[in-house]
């Protein structure tokens, strides 16, 4: 049994689903169009401090300019002797997770017509120093879990927004980046 | 070389349904079986698989399940009698031990290349089955070679193993089947789950395939549908047929010693990675599970049917573990085994008909292939129906298709 999957006029999250149902369906004809690269460039600042800079990408066979530069800065906080300047790239990697799920439910909610009146997503990771510090081989350098909370407020059942979030997990980039392993080449010069 | 105006390549339920269609039609034609009636289910399943669906569900055109046992399911030995009796009752014209090399288009429709010479024919059917081949994913390149790696073809009962621990990748019907025995023979398996269907074998005291089936879930046309691509793809269901009607799900396997952990991810140094969404996708199964419910429960509510039945319940969610393993060590010598329980495939290797899309799959609307006059597809997930690759699936898709391919016929004759 499938739930209906109608596009509601009366419902607006800001989501254009006709648009990316049309962008799959080209996508999906020309599957070498759905080839796209991300990328970043990172500078140090000073100490921890590092600054990122995002403009163009690469996506439907050419080069995409946005015709703008989003900067995104790191640095470490004061109890690690650092001068605490931005959020921790880790803090980074969370919200990005978090953003990622929320736009997830945003669009999973205009596909299945239902008003979204407010998102909150919370997240915490556990993290055990030991692993970043080399004091134990055995502990991981990174995230032990990651929890998420939503909080939702929309015109839908319980079970609908669970699903909601669900579906969003099952179709997040980020939510697999970080439940996955990914091959990383990193080189020098 | 012979000739026939239909040529239906496969002797299972779909082929010998689609026969008794064109019989009743007064059109000729052969059915070319590389082995006996039924071989699939003969030779390429395990010893203890039943089918997944009750006896009584067992009905093709023109002949059903007449047994003393309806909420019974086959045994292989019962399905292959079952069919080959099939066969005999409509007289199914069928070539047995005839394996296919090659079939190409030709002027006037098709001419297939066996062992034992060549046929044409003006209308072809394909119905050699959903599951030729076991689909290994990518990943199991990286095993380490100390480990045994087997497909569920390969496979037939635990006493076949190598003693040790048993990784069984894949957590749809054949994957909870095979984990439940071979854990039962006292081996220690980890299941890998990855998307997965779950549904209880018994509802409300009925079988969830009566329910499915009185619903009119099963039989969903494929134009009705939101997504028929994704609907073709969804996974089997967590199903077994057993004596016990018993409902076989990751909580039941767990309790009995499966180490149930998420999708494998990779396969490096030795090392088996495990995805961390496994408590997602149990998430997914159980809203969908009880998404399938709700629905059973409106459709007695808008019957009036309440009385009839017991009443309506849900079952617990799946358990998962707060801290499922990530990564399991493959050259420890605790796992002796990997079985790729991650789906199967048709062979078309053998079809030079430009019919096939990118990923090798057969295009087609609703069993009538595309670009391809007078070329048919039978029994694949979907194809028509919901039960479409289903044995109580086969009867309406047949019938559908040879008026398809009669109307074509009288055409062509005009």
């Amino acid at each position: 049994m499938t739930t209906a999957q109608t596009i509601s006029p009366d419902v607006d999250n800001g989501v254009n689903v006709a648009a990316l149902i049309d962008a799959r369906e080209a996508l999906e004809a020309a599957p070498e169009a759905a080839q796209f690269k991300w990328r970043a460039t990172c500078e140090w600042v000073n100490g921890t401090h590092s600054r990122s800079t995002v403009e163009g990408f690469f996506g439907l066979g050419e080069e995409q300019s946005r015709g703008k530069t989003f900067t995104v800065e790191a640095d470490h906080p004061e109890v690690f002797a650092a001068e605490d300047n931005a959020a921790t790239p880790v803090e980074i990697v969370l919200s990005g997770l978090a953003s990622c799920l929320t736009a997830g439910v945003a669009a999973v909610a205009q596909h299945r017509g239902i008003q979204l009146r407010s998102v909150k997503a919370t997240i915490e990771g556990d993290m055990d120093l030991q692993g970043i510090l080399g004091i134990d081989d055995e502990v991981r350098n990174g995230f032990g879990t990651i929890r998420v909370n939503f909080d939702i407020d929309a015109d839908a059942s319980e079970d609908d927004l669970k699903a909601l979030v669900a579906q969003s997990q099952k179709r997040s980039a980020v939510f697999d980046i970080v439940t996955n392993p990914t091959n990383v080449f990193v080189t020098v010069g | 070389m012979r000739t026939a105006t239909t040529v239906i390549i496969g002797a299972g339920q779909s082929g010998l349904a689609f026969s008794k269609e064109l019989a009743d039609r007064s059109i000729d034609h052969v059915l070319i079986e590389r082995g006996e009636v039924a071989n699939s289910w003969r030779k390429e399943r395990w010893d203890s698989l039943q089918l997944l669906t009750p006896n009584w569900q067992s009905r093709l055109p023109g002949y059903a399940y007449r047994g003393i046992d309806p909420d019974g399911y086959m045994t292989m030995p019962a399905v292959t009698r079952f069919l080959q009796d099939y066969a005999a009752h409509i007289g199914a014209p069928v070539e047995t031990g005839t394996t296919v090399s090659s079939v190409t288009a030709s002027e006037s429709g098709y001419r297939i290349v066996t062992n034992r010479g060549e046929w044409r024919c003006a209308t072809l059917v394909l119905a050699n089955g959903a599951c030729n081949v076991a689909v290994v994913p990518k990943v199991a390149e990286g095993l380490p070679p100390a480990v045994t790696s087997l497909t569920p073809m390969q496979y037939r009962n635990p006493d076949q193993l190598e003693d040790g621990g048993v990784m069984v990748v894949g957590a749809s019907a054949t994957g909870i089947q095979l984990a439940q025995e071979i854990q039962a023979a006292g081996r220690q398996v980890t299941l890998s789950v990855g998307e997965h269907v779950r549904v209880p074998r018994l509802y409300r005291g009925r079988d969830i395939k009566w329910w499915m089936d009185a619903t009119g879930v099963m039989d969903m046309h494929y134009t009705e549908v939101d997504d028929v691509k994704r609907a073709r793809r969804v996974p089997s269901l967590q199903l077994v047929g057993s004596l016990e009607r018993a409902t076989l799900d990751l909580n039941t396997l767990s309790r009995n010693g499966v180490e149930v952990v998420g999708r494998l991810a990779g396969l490096r140094d030795g090392r088996a990675q495990f995805s961390g969404s496994l408590k997602n996708l149990c998430a997914l199964a159980d809203l969908k599970m009880n998404r399938l419910l709700d629905g059973i429960d409106e459709w007695v509510s808008k019957a009036g049917r309440e009385s009839e039945f017991e009443p309506a319940h849900r079952f617990a969610p799946t358990r998962v573990d707060s801290d499922p393993p990530l990564g399991k060590d493959l050259t420890d010598g605790s796992v002796k085994t990997v079985i790729w329980a991650t789906g199967y495939r048709p062979d078309y290797s053998w079809l030079h008909v430009p019919v096939l899309d990118r990923k090798g799959r057969i295009r087609h609307d609703g069993g009538v292939a595309l670009d391809a006059p007078g070329l048919y597809v039978m029994g694949l997930p979907f194809l028509r129906r919901r039960k479409s690759s289903f044995l109580d699936g086969a009867g309406d898709d047949a019938r559908d298709l040879a008026d398809h391919l009669s109307a074509g016929l009288r055409r062509a004759a005009a």
